[in-house]
């Protein structure tokens, strides 16, 4: 089991949320060119090492948190509230 | 010469009679391990199952014998030595079935093409449906692929019960079956077999299979790939191809290549060996279970994603769990059994849950990747196109669909309508 420092309620079970993708993919403008809108619905990074990445916490206070994970070692850095609402 | 000693090499009757009755002394390694020349004609990074499906077919359907199979570890190290070795064809999409039913024929063939018994038994799949939209959902698909000429039948409950008798179908279970569509000739093959029949049959063409020897860079000048950058040197080649699964977007990053891929970790393990119970595949889509039986006599089974982003070949016990606790449900008699092992692999789970097979931005460096979990049933008919592709600096007609640009036209081959978010496929 992995466990999330979540900002509001502590370190909880991965198994309270629910996984949201890749933190850095920011949505362009509307009227960004077609390029752009097909790299961020579609392009990812994932990168095998350090991921920001939003996970839900359904099953607790529902909040949109953005955590620190490596992909490789499954090591947990950090959790904090996004900037913007993702 | 060489080819004459290779062929002297065939597996027979006569060939094992011979070793036994010199006491086993005289047995060869079944593939040669050379160190890498200069230059090839073509390149395939990758000796899982895809990448020496591809040398193999290079060399038999298109007469390139100076090819180069390049692995980081060892052939059949990755997801090839990691799946449930589950084969079968029973897709909606006409993209998507021609490939796999193209992959399913091959399958048939495969031992006696190989010289090498890959263990190929057509012991059927078995898809239950547990609600009466699930039960149209699956004639429907079943429909789909009689048009594209692929077998399929829907089972009512009672012919699911005489097909698996150990299977709950009393109306008391927490999800009581109502039916199945069932592929009898899908089945299973023994994964290891696969990738070592595919590294002597290639190998016996004149293949070099170069094994620890991880590619670190590209050669690109002008926009064309002049060859790679290898921990064993530098290699020269006008042609590469890329079957790399799991890693697909780490190598791809290195010809300066985004794809619309995230990797993440799928588990699957094994109870102890049992006697025979159960001659066939069972999948419990609806709740994320599916199981079959070795020829070793263990249950083979699995279940869903960890759903994260992973690269770390294991996984978290709440999947397994999940997975155990889905087979409790339809097989309540395997509640004593003890497991095994547990294990995880890497899958390259694409946007729309198709793989990419064909061209890239670079020329003359081809992909073939995004395998999400269905990388090992296509492997001779994955390699079989991705080979053709190589060969002809053109996709071949059945890969064409599953082009790297169809997430900038829309053309995506979406098979279960889940949207861009690589984890529900």
């Amino acid at each position: 089991m992995l466990r999330l420092p979540c900002p509001h309620c502590g370190l909880r079970d991965h198994a309270e949320f629910a996984y949201g993708g890749d933190a850095n993919v920011a949505k362009p403008a509307l009227d960004a060119p077609q390029q752009a809108w097909i790299e961020a619905v579609y392009m990812r990074a994932n990168p095998r090492g350090a991921h920001a990445e939003l996970w839900h916490h359904v099953h607790g206070c529902r909040a949109w948190i953005v955590v620190e994970r490596d992909t490789a070692t499954h090591v947990v850095r950090g959790a904090r509230l996004p900037e913007r609402k993702p | 010469m060489a080819r004459a000693a290779r062929t002297m090499n065939a597996y027979s009757f006569a060939h094992l009679a011979y070793h036994a009755l010199t006491g086993h002394r005289h047995w060869r390694p079944a593939w040669r391990d050379p160190a890498p020349k200069a230059s090839y004609d073509a390149i395939i990074v990758g000796g899982g199952g895809h990448g020496l499906a591809t040398a193999y077919y290079l060399a038999k359907n298109h007469g390139l014998a100076n090819i180069a199979v390049l692995e980081k570890g060892w052939i059949g190290g990755g997801n090839t030595g990691r799946n449930t070795t589950i084969v079968r064809s029973n897709y909606l999409l006409n993209a998507n079935a021609q490939l796999y039913e193209l992959s399913l024929k091959l399958w048939h063939g495969l031992s006696a093409d190989l010289n090498y018994n890959v263990m190929f038994s057509p012991r059927g799949v078995l898809n239950l449906a547990h609600s009466d939209a699930q039960c149209d959902a699956f004639v429907r698909r079943g429909n789909a692929m009689r048009l594209n000429g692929i077998d399929a039948e829907f089972l009512d409950r009672d012919a699911v019960r005489r097909m698996v008798p150990l299977l709950d179908c009393s109306s008391a279970a927490r999800y009581p079956v109502h039916g199945g569509l069932l592929q009898r000739r899908g089945g299973t093959a023994r994964h290891d077999a696969v990738a070592w029949g595919l590294a002597r049959a290639a190998d016996a063409r004149g293949v070099d299979i170069v094994q620890n020897c991880e590619v670190t860079g590209f050669r690109i000048v002008n926009g064309r790939i002049e060859g790679v950058e290898t921990s064993r040197g530098p290699i020269a080649a006008p042609k590469v191809g890329l079957a790399v699964a799991g890693h697909s977007g780490q190598v791809a990053a290195l010809a300066g290549l985004r794809l619309p891929i995230e990797s993440h970790v799928l588990q699957a393990f094994v109870s102890e060996p049992l006697k025979p119970m159960l001659d066939t595949v069972v999948t419990f889509g609806a709740g994320h279970f599916y199981v079959s039986q070795s020829d070793k006599g263990e249950l083979v089974m699995g279940g869903d994603l960890d759903f994260y982003n992973s690269y770390a070949q294991r996984g978290n016990l709440p999947a397994i769990e999940h997975a155990a606790a889905g087979a409790l449900q339809l097989f309540p008699s395997f509640s004593r059994l003890r497991l095994m092992r547990l294990w995880g692999g890497v899958m390259d789970m694409t946007m729309d849950g198709s793989p990419i097979i064909g061209m890239t931005p670079v020329q003359g460096l081809y992909l073939n990747g995004g395998w999400c979990y269905g990388g090992f049933k296509a492997t001779p008919g994955s390699g079989w196109v991705f080979a053709d592709t190589i060969a002809n600096d053109r996709p071949h007609p059945i890969a064409a669909p599953f082009s790297l640009e169809r997430f900038a036209t829309g053309a995506l081959l979406d098979e279960k309508g889940a949207g861009p978010v690589p984890k529900d496929h």
